[in-house]
């Protein structure tokens, strides 16, 4: 695992995929209680954590995200019934398979946040790019076409 | 040396000539007489059939075309073919009326490439005799030990039992149950990469990885890629081009390829064994095959297709994707 201390200026790029019906809604409400969260977090609206393609995820990483988390309704509130108990099981492989080709296993997130934990979306939030900035910047799954 | 059982090829002719099937599904001699390919005969064509022990390649993806065609054909289905067979039945790719699925039995097939690295060069016929094989060669005849020489895929054989068969061309070989060649040693590949650190994964897998030339050829002999359209055959989403600047396209292709047959992999071991580059692509699939049989309960692709798959379904209780960083830090 690379440990970056020596680059404090380094800005971790974020992807956060939200499902629209809890998280996003959840983000909201954390903007709209004034609770902060790092701007280096990308919110991208799906309609479920099962719309999350783990094509999404690598291609994020590949286009230059340092940190991936995936946040949907608690198992059992989904809006849909069942979307987040799908996502879950290709989470848990996904997540399992890149710690298996040796990316750090730190870089990927699933978190449960319903519309109305705003505070817990703020804090899952800053807690994650904290990790990331602590991890550096992502190395194992990036594509140099894709960078500057 | 024969290239086909008599009693096998009469079996065929009668099937053709009593009006079961119009063509046999099997193989056919190449340029040398162990690159044998899949073929399609028809009454005329039989005499050129062979089925031997270097006739390795799972048959059943060709099933999904033949069985939608007019008439109906017979296949040649080895004991692991069965698997993907049943499989590609659950998905309703193959139209199992149409295809006549005569089992064959296998005592493991020969790589010659293997033979040609013990110093077996010239190679005109094999045969497998027990625990050794029979090399004709140029240079005359030579053996070997059969553990030396097979395919990664018999060596690790989940069984020579048929799953599924309308008849049996040898009932006497068949086994009660489907035991495996090496006891539970299928995932000792697996465990060994999981035991390293994650820095020693990630040059292992950079090492393996960084060769794949993106021939596609693991992915077009899988019986369970065979999307009529390809993620990565779409040149407007930029996944399909090979870069040669570092491994992200590989990493890419073979997480989601490997992702995209998770829970649906039958274990047939072709893609590892058309790797020109040997790359140890099993290792990827059982990755999957032994998280899920960890994590939701033994499930084996192709074994039952009554039993629900474990991506399409789920239980309340399922662990959280966090269990991943729970397992042993490494
Ligand atoms: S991924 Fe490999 S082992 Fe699995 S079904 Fe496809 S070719 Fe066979
Ligand atoms: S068969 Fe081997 S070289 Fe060809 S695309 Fe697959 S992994 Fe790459």
């Amino acid at each position: 695992m690379q440990v970056n201390d020596t680059n404090k200026e380094f800005r971790p790029l974020i992807v956060a995929f939200c499902c629209n019906w809890c998280s996003y809604a959840g983000a909201d409400l954390a903007g709209s209680s004034r609770l902060s969260y790092p701007a280096d977090v990308k919110i991208i609206r799906v309609p479920c954590s099962c719309r999350v393609n783990p094509m999404f995820i690598l291609r994020a990483f590949q286009r230059g995200a340092d940190g991936v988390i995936i946040a949907g309704c608690h198992p059992g509130d989904c809006h849909y019934t069942s979307g987040n108990y799908f996502a879950r099981r290709r989470m848990t492989l996904l997540f399992s398979m890149l710690d298996y080709l040796g990316i750090e296993r730190e870089r990927t997130r699933v978190e449960w946040i319903s519309a109305a934990e705003g505070a817990k979306f703020s804090a899952t939030m800053n807690e994650f790019a904290e990790t990331i900035s602590r991890l550096g910047e992502n190395r194992r799954l990036e594509d140099l076409r894709c960078k500057e | 040396m024969q290239r086909i059982n008599d009693d096998v090829l009469n079996k065929c002719r009668d099937l053709i000539e009593n009006g079961t099937c119009d063509r046999v599904l099997a193989w056919e001699e190449g340029e040398f007489c162990y690159d044998v390919t899949p073929a399609v005969f028809t009454g005329d064509t039989l005499g050129k059939m062979i089925y031997d022990d270097f006739c390795a390649a799972n048959q059943s993806k060709y099933l999904i075309d033949e069985s939608h065609k007019e008439g109906r054909i017979a296949a040649l289905l080895k004991p692991c073919d069965t698997y993907s067979f049943n499989q590609l039945l659950k998905e309703n790719r193959i139209k199992r009326e149409n295809v006549y699925v005569l089992g064959v039995p296998c005592d493991g097939k020969i790589d010659a490439e293997k033979a040609r690295g013990l110093g077996i060069k010239g190679i005109l016929g094999a045969e497998i005799d027990g625990d050794t094989v029979a090399f004709e060669t140029i240079y005359g005849k030579k053996t070997c030990s059969k553990k030396d020489v097979l395919h990664e895929k018999c060596l690790s054989c989940k069984g020579k039992k048929h799953m599924i068969f309308d008849e049996l061309t040898d009932p006497e070989k068949e086994p009660e149950t489907a035991v495996p060649e090496n006891g539970t040693s299928r995932f000792d590949g697996v465990s060994k990469l999981e035991n390293m650190t994650a820095e020693e994964r990630f040059r292992f897998w950079r090492g393996e990885l960084s060769r794949c030339i993106r021939c596609n050829a693991c992915r077009n002999v899988c019986p369970a890629c065979s999307c009529r359209q390809c993620v990565f055959d779409n040149p407007a989403s930029g996944v399909s081009s090979k870069a040669n600047t570092n491994d992200f396209e590989e990493n890419l292709y073979h997480i989601i390829r490997a992702f995209h047959v998770a829970g649906r992999c039958t274990d047939c071991g072709e893609c590892t064994r058309v790797c020109p580059e040997n790359i140890p692509l099993h290792l990827l699939n059982r990755k999957f095959i032994k998280d899920i049989n960890e994590l939701y309960g033994e499930y084996q692709a192709g074994y039952d297709t009554a039993l629900d798959a474990p991506l399409t379904s789920y239980t309340k209780q399922d662990a959280e994707p966090g269990i991943v960083h729970e397992r042993g830090v490494r």
